[in-house]
């Protein structure tokens, strides 16, 4: 690990998965806040399809821990008229793929509200819910449409990737005057980490230098921190530094963290499991490029997805989202200055 | 029975409805508005006679149509006039306009342009009041149009299963925009999809502002007690077109619309106060006569206010600190 991953905490740590450490964030803030209450499909009963909310209806009770019916738009416009009249609710969407459904409420109305009512009333809620491309899901089960939402003004958008940053960043969430979007990745739900005990919060819209190097950055989010981690292994033993920036928040997007490595590496890659048209590698390359142009030894290179639907098939999914070799190679090609083949 | 001064009160307010949307379509005219109108001359009834029998902590959703709950349920007359002017001192600082408010200060959940979308969000507010056992009802203002939105069927499906205290208020004015009833519902009443989420529906005259009141202040008492939704469908008619700029009259009847104005809201209650004495017709022009020189004061105070300045603030998108909470 490089030094910049360290936890600068002090206390008790507890080794953890990810899907452990959001529950424990929903646990520490419904103890704490009484306004705070969690609904969805199957979250009280079973709890949730991830398992992050089991437990909490034996805790909490079948008043704060409801399971719904299955009504995702519904359940977003609920949350938004249960967040005016002074609550904190906390929805679980199974699927991004399914946040589609709730688009009104969410980017009319959770978004605009406050900007809307001439800043008059906010609107605290959170949507939680899984992204990440897999075998077997197919094009409504596996999506990665994290990018789309940054369109939208007055949304807040986090990927928590190690289980503290799930604690931490998910209680910021609960805790802030505006709608959240947590986007959870199925590839990292089960890996673990340390997790500080008690009140540990993750502060929204500040990336994360994940590994130092000098000669490349690579920005990421999501489940492709672990892909961009083991290309830049890969590459160190090739003699290139990779230096990584886990973006954490899309929105607010913290450009000073992603300048400042840029502005030393001088080589900037953009990793993204979403589409690359109209997404977040195409936004943050624009970004980088608008600041540092000049400054720049190569152009910015973007590794995503195909602008395709997420398909069934293995080999059709390979296909379709970045690899450790596309990475690896993307990289030697900026590095050496070679033109694209 | 109601007293002579609830009625008056209520009569009073009605007028103020019906004088604002006239005073707003004369500054349509002058352009000296933004956007269009969407009157409300015609159902001043249900407006008046839902919030009428609402307590102060009781809240309320609105949409597109919604100057006359925001009067009805305490909205200050100089800001909603400045923010359909899209003057600084509007109720969202110019930046909603007449189709989106909110202020929490009066019970006023918001309203908006998408038809339906309120209606879960004055349901989730509902939860809300279960949720702390704070005992607040909320009222869920829609049009007929917004019947056949299916946001509007998952949250009655809600109120249903939680036993919410809400109190779904569906103004049926025959028409959504331009289209008929006839033409976008099977059946002949909406109500009587209430029986389809559990909870009752019923059908009333929405020009009966006494009536109207009746209702809201049963359903109101049974949402309290725990008893759950209720659904009123208030049969009324909209005098004008659907906006400013629409005659009302290519998808209408001249005689259904002169058949409509005869059953006028604010004449009914008018007509039945003199027949019992307890309102002189010299009385009911003087009210009037105030109310409308009232409107006058604040059109003028409006038109003098300023506008906003020509810049934008990407700050303004996310609140600093939790605002305008029940």
């Amino acid at each position: 690990m490089a030094k910049a991953e360290k936890l600068q905490v002090q206390g008790e740590m507890k080794e953890m998965r990810l899907q452990e450490a959001l529950r424990e964030a929903l646990r520490y803030e419904m103890a704490r806040d009484k306004r705070v209450f969690v609904f969805g499909e199957d979250v009280a009963l079973f709890g949730g399809a991830y398992g992050v909310t089991r437990g909490l209806l034996q805790e909490f009770g079948d008043s704060r821990v409801r399971d719904t019916p299955i009504s995702e738009a519904g359940m977003v416009g609920l949350a938004v008229g249960a967040a005016i009249n002074g609550m904190r609710p906390v929805v679980e969407i199974q699927f991004c793929d399914l946040l589609p459904l709730c688009m009104d409420q969410l980017v009319t109305h959770a978004a605009r509200y406050h900007y809307m009512t001439g800043g008059r009333i906010s609107v605290p809620i959170v949507i939680r819910n899984k992204f990440g491309t897999r075998p077997g899901g197919g094009p409504s089960h596996s999506s990665c449409n994290h990018g789309a939402f940054v369109h939208f003004p007055g949304l807040k958008i986090i990927i928590p990737t190690t289980p503290a940053d799930g604690k931490g960043l998910l209680l910021s969430a609960i805790r802030d005057p505006n709608p959240v979007l947590c986007f959870e990745s199925h590839h990292l739900y089960g890996v673990k980490g340390p997790v500080p005990e008690g009140d540990y919060t993750v502060p929204i819209g500040v990336a994360a230098v994940r590994r130092e190097g000098k000669d490349l950055t690579i920005v990421t989010c999501g489940g492709m921190i672990l892909k961009a981690d083991e290309a830049a292994v890969e590459l160190k033993s090739k003699g290139i530094d990779v230096e990584i920036v886990d973006l954490r928040s899309l929105a607010p997007l913290d450009k000073e963290t992603i300048l400042k490595s840029v502005a030393k590496t001088k080589r900037a890659m953009v990793v993204d499991e979403g589409p690359m048209v109209g997404g977040v590698t195409s936004e943050i390359a624009a970004v980088i490029q608008e600041n540092l142009f000049s400054d720049l030894k190569g152009p910015v290179v973007r590794v995503g997805a195909q602008h395709i639907p997420p398909p069934h098939s293995p080999p059709l999914v390979e296909a379709m989202i970045p690899d450790v070799d596309r990475i690896v190679r993307a990289a030697l090609r900026l590095v050496e200055g070679k033109k694209p083949s | 029975m109601l007293s002579t001064a609830k009625r008056e009160e209520m009569l009073r307010m009605m007028i103020k409805l019906r004088a604002f949307e006239e005073k707003l379509e004369e500054l349509y005219q002058k352009r000296a508005m933004y956007g269009s109108t969407h009157s409300y001359r015609g159902q001043e009834a249900v407006a008046v006679g839902v919030c009428s029998a609402l307590e102060p902590r009781d809240l309320v959703a609105s949409y597109h149509r919604g100057t006359g709950h925001l009067i009805a349920k305490g909205a200050d007359l100089y800001r909603l006039m400045c923010e359909c002017m899209g003057r600084l001192e509007g109720y969202s600082k110019g930046r909603g306009g007449k189709m989106h408010m909110g202020d929490m200060s009066f019970g006023f959940l918001g309203n908006t342009g998408t038809v339906g979308a309120t209606v879960p969000i004055a349901t989730g507010a509902a939860l809300a009041a279960q949720l702390r056992g704070s005992k607040e009802v909320v009222v869920s203002f829609l049009g007929d149009g917004a019947m056949n939105q299916g946001v509007v069927h998952e949250a009655m499906n809600f109120a249903g299963i939680w036993k919410l205290p809400v109190i779904y208020v569906c103004e049926n004015n025959l028409y959504a925009m331009t289209v008929s009833v006839e033409k976008s519902i099977a059946i002949k009443h909406v109500a009587e999809r209430a029986k389809g989420y559990g909870f009752e529906g019923k059908v009333i005259d929405g020009n009966d502002v006494e009536l109207v009141y009746a209702e809201t202040l049963e359903a109101a008492e049974k949402g309290r007690a725990g008893g759950g939704a209720t659904f009123l469908e208030c049969l009324t008619y909209r005098w004008d077109g659907h906006f400013g700029g629409d005659p009302g009259t290519g998808y209408r009847r001249k005689e259904e619309i002169e058949e409509w104005k005869r059953r006028c809201p604010i004449k009914r209650l008018k007509e039945k106060l003199i027949a019992e004495k307890n309102l002189g017709a010299g009385e009911f022009d003087m009210m009037s006569a105030a109310v409308y020189s009232e409107l006058d004061e604040v059109t003028k105070r409006a038109l003098a206010s300023p506008m906003p300045a020509r810049e934008f603030d990407l700050d303004s998108i996310y609140a600093r600190s939790e605002v305008g909470h029940g």
